[in-house]
């Protein structure tokens, strides 16, 4: 009776787009506010007035907070946000077409191959004509989308039937070769390693909006892209075949939310480093609590996505403060366990 | 005409396992394309989807080349069930069946009109899962699942149907259930469904038309009387089987014959039969195949235990049939495995003879009463009242009869009987003309069906000479030993 009564109301579109919105206003009031400077939520909500939306308000906030929340803390968040939304999508899409619920970004060995694309720029200092800072999330991409074609290249020649378990096995293969191929450049750069490492863990500190403004374009496109295949996914998380005979083009919408995918795990990775976890927990979250339809999944997640990794960004740098831990921690620490149930939830159901 | 397959050659990844298949599906039709595993049942399937190119050949899809169809106007028309569909989120039914729709909207943002909700609601309660349109595909049957995805299909509109073993997962009355609703809709809505069986049986009885195929070539393409003749099957399927009549309606059956040949050892001796004042048993270690008219177990079947009971000659019961169970049951027999008949003859006047020959042995068991001896050429002269009388006779054949055998031993038993009646000049009462029987005479031929394979049992066969001679001489025997003990009890 419990049971069907909060599915019942949660079921409700209009409550869930809610509950979403509003998790993901108070993660960010909450990301802004909170820190070795506190500035209150009116404040706040003052400050992105006249500032941002330029309203005829009066503008008795304290300088020194206007300009914490302005430069520092809200790219901060904003930034936090659309990585974190950008992995949930990426992981809804990809656990959809995969048809399994462990499917994520990192596990397929995506964001390794897009740090490698990132590493590479970064540490190699390049730089492609014309398109300027924009050179680092285009490699991240193209290494993200390529890794993502070998890895279901290489599934395919283990395990003609594709289990999804042999995939993520090969995806974790993958980015263990990819991470040994990264150390191996750093340690061939001699750059300094706590730096390096940092980054690679994950981090959206120190950023500004710069990188809100490298993310942001890939964030749309692949985005709008998912959105418009959400149907799509629908179909294609019955099976190949399946989607077929209801009508579905597999092999062009598979592509297309192959290459939506890689784009915004590759923009995320490229701004922010590797954030595990992200995309699995957040789609598998979102879908027990409003269901698997990706036409809501992937807005739903990206909202919840977004506050996630607002708040778990908030947790990185107040816990030890004044000591900001990697970002990637706090979510492997969440994410991993919830994995491992996942798994375990899994196997049980087979045995059943 | 709805498909075309002309001459087409195809597999999988270089392989060839189609050669040269040819075939033409009316609209309307049940369609079943019939197989041993790899005779590429399921190539030709994914051919005409066009989930499989063809190598050469053509496909024609409503007079056009398949691969001139997109995706979505392919699924306008055809729509595909799946032996057993794969999901792995917990969609609810209504959401699955909805995805059906797909191919008939359109747009980025596909908008979800009255017209597609319709349909869908249409399809669910056509299926019969619009009572749980909301639950989850998880907490569902198997059955009730391969139903969902039926929804699903239909919910495509589609005008044909395809099918891959649509049964194979499914419980008995899932599978009657889910046949008879394609059959229905081949017939009034003109849907035309092609699906792969595994079960010929099934095929036989719901297909308009069949493909048998082997090795991937087509070996038959007829009705389904046709294609299952019973020396094709064997040699397709390289296994024994037998062809016989549905017993409810006119299609073909085909049954196994298993490989350990079912042996049975005894032979049936008078050493076996059990006479008291009540009744005379005779009891089989083996079920015998019997062909009998009798109260209980009458027709053809298998059967242990043989019943002959005496009752009054004012026996009268409606129910006659329930009567006879009831008695049976409480002498210990079981009735589904037992012939009963009844007489009013005494049990003390059996007359039985045993005659051996050298390849088969015959137990003849007669009981006679002619009090309402009947000439068949008159009978129109009689009242049709069912009074227990008569000549009741067994015939037990130590030997394996086919089916022609028992009719004609039958034959060959009444005219010994006749005959009996002529030489003894038993008069029909009411007409005073010589009788050919009585009222209610039942017949049993019971055989082992071990040893000696007889095929014919007429008059002058070996069989048919000592089920003459037999049934000559134990009714004789008996209506004279019928004959004395009226005249003692009239003397009394």
């Amino acid at each position: 009776m419990q049971k069907r009564f909060t599915q019942k109301y949660l079921n409700n579109r209009g409550v869930a787009y809610f509950c979403a919105f509003v998790f993901l206003c108070v993660a960010m009031l909450m990301g802004i506010s909170i820190g070795t400077v506190s500035v209150l939520p009116l404040d706040i909500l003052n400050i992105i007035g006249a500032e941002i939306l330029r309203l005829p308000i009066s503008n008795d906030v304290d300088p020194m907070h206007s300009n914490i929340v302005m430069n520092i803390r809200l790219p901060r968040v904003v930034l936090a946000g659309f990585v974190g939304a950008s992995l949930a999508m990426a992981g809804a899409a990809f656990q959809g077409l995969l048809r399994n619920p462990l499917a994520d970004p990192y596990t397929l060995g995506v964001s390794s191959g897009a740090s490698v694309g990132a590493v590479l720029t970064i540490f190699l200092g390049l730089s492609i004509p014309f398109i300027g800072t924009f050179t680092l999330p285009l490699l991240s991409i193209t290494t993200a989308f390529l890794t993502i074609i070998v890895v279901l290249f290489f599934a395919r020649q283990i395990d003609r039937g594709m289990r999804v378990e042999t995939i993520i096995l090969t995806g974790i293969i993958f980015s263990s070769f990819l991470g040994a191929f990264i150390s191996l450049m750093i340690a061939l750069t001699g750059d300094e390693l706590r730096q390096i490492i940092g980054w690679l863990l994950g981090s959206v500190s120190m950023r500004g909006w710069d990188y809100v403004q490298i993310i942001l374009p890939f964030f749309i496109i692949g985005s709008v892209m998912l959105l418009a295949n959400s149907q799509e996914l629908n179909a294609m998380s019955f099976g190949e075949e399946r989607a077929r005979h209801i009508g579905v083009n597999v092999q062009k919408r598979k592509m297309m939310v192959l290459i939506a995918g890689s784009i915004l795990t590759g923009a995320a990775v490229a701004v922010s480093g590797t954030i595990g976890f992200v995309g699995l927990v957040i789609p598998h979250l979102t879908r027990l609590l409003w269901g698997p339809d990706h036409r809501h999944l992937l807005p739903l997640s990206m909202m919840t996505g977004a506050g996630f990794l607002i708040l778990a960004d908030l947790f990185a740098r107040t816990v030890i403060s004044p000591t900001e831990l990697p970002i990637g921690v706090i979510t492997a620490l969440i994410g991993a366990p919830v994995f491992a149930i996942i798994l375990m939830k899994r196997r049980a159901e087979g045995r059943g | 005409m709805m498909y075309s397959l002309r001459q087409i050659n195809g597999g999988y990844g270089g392989k060839q396992v189609i050669h040269d298949v040819s075939f033409d599906v009316e609209k309307g039709q049940l369609f079943g394309i019939l197989g041993p595993n790899g005779s590429g049942k399921s190539t030709v399937l994914k051919m005409l989807s066009g989930l499989i190119p063809v190598t050469s050949g053509e496909v024609y899809l409503k007079e056009q080349p398949v691969q001139s169809y997109n995706t979505k106007e392919m699924a306008k028309i055809v729509a595909v069930l799946p032996q057993h569909a794969e999901y792995s989120f917990s969609y609810t039914v209504k959401e699955i069946v909805s995805l059906g729709r797909y191919a008939h909207q359109s747009g980025w943002f596909q908008t979800w009109s009255d017209d597609d909700d319709e349909v869908v609601q249409r399809s669910m309660k056509q299926t019969g899962v619009h009572h749980f349109a909301h639950k989850n595909i998880t907490e569902l049957s198997g059955g009730e699942r391969q139903r969902v995805f039926l929804a699903q299909s239909l919910a495509q509109e589609p005008e044909i149907l395809l099918l891959d073993e649509p049964t194979n997962h499914l419980d008995l009355s899932y599978q009657k259930e889910l046949l008879d609703m394609l059959k229905e809709w081949t017939e009034k809505k003109g849907l035309t469904v092609i699906s792969i069986f595994h079960d010929l049986n099934l095929a036989g009885l719901y297909c308009d038309q069949i493909v048998l195929l082997n090795e991937g070539q087509i070996v038959s393409n007829d009705k389904p009387n046709e294609v299952l003749q019973e020396a094709r099957i064997i040699e397709v399927y390289e296994t024994e089987v037998k062809k016989h009549g549905h017993p409810k309606v006119p299609a073909p059956q085909v049954v196994l014959i298993p490989e350990e040949k079912w042996q049975n050892e005894e032979i049936i001796t008078p050493a076996r039969l059990m006479i008291n004042k009540e009744y005379i048993t005779l009891q089989s270690d083996q079920p015998l195949r019997v062909m009998s008219s009798g109260v209980v177990g009458s027709g053809i079947g298998w059967y242990q235990t043989f019943v002959n009971r005496h009752v009054d000659k004012s026996y009268n019961c409606d129910d006659f049939y329930e009567e006879m169970v009831d008695f049976l049951i409480e002498k210990g027999f079981e009735p589904s495995e037992t012939v009963g008949m009844m007489t009013a003859v005494y049990m003390d006047d059996v007359v039985y003879g045993f005659y051996e020959m050298d390849l088969f042995s015959v137990l003849i068991v007669v009981t006679a009463g002619v009090g309402n001896a009947v000439d068949v050429s008159m009978a129109s002269k009689h009242k049709e009242v069912v009074t227990p009388g008569t000549i009741n006779s067994w015939i037990f054949v130590n030997g394996h009869l086919s089916e022609e055998a028992f009719i004609q031993a039958m034959m060959t038993a009444t005219e010994a009987k006749v005959k009996v009646l002529m030489d003894l000049d038993v008069r029909d009462k009411e007409t005073g003309t010589v009788a050919t029987g009585t009222s209610t005479d039942s017949i049993l031929v019971a055989a082992t069906q071990s040893g000696e394979k007889i095929d014919f049992a007429g008059t002058v066969t070996p069989l048919g000479k000592i089920i003459g001679k037999g049934i000559y001489e134990c009714t004789q025997k008996a209506i004279h030993k019928n004959r004395k003990r009226k005249k003692e009890t009239d003397n009394d």
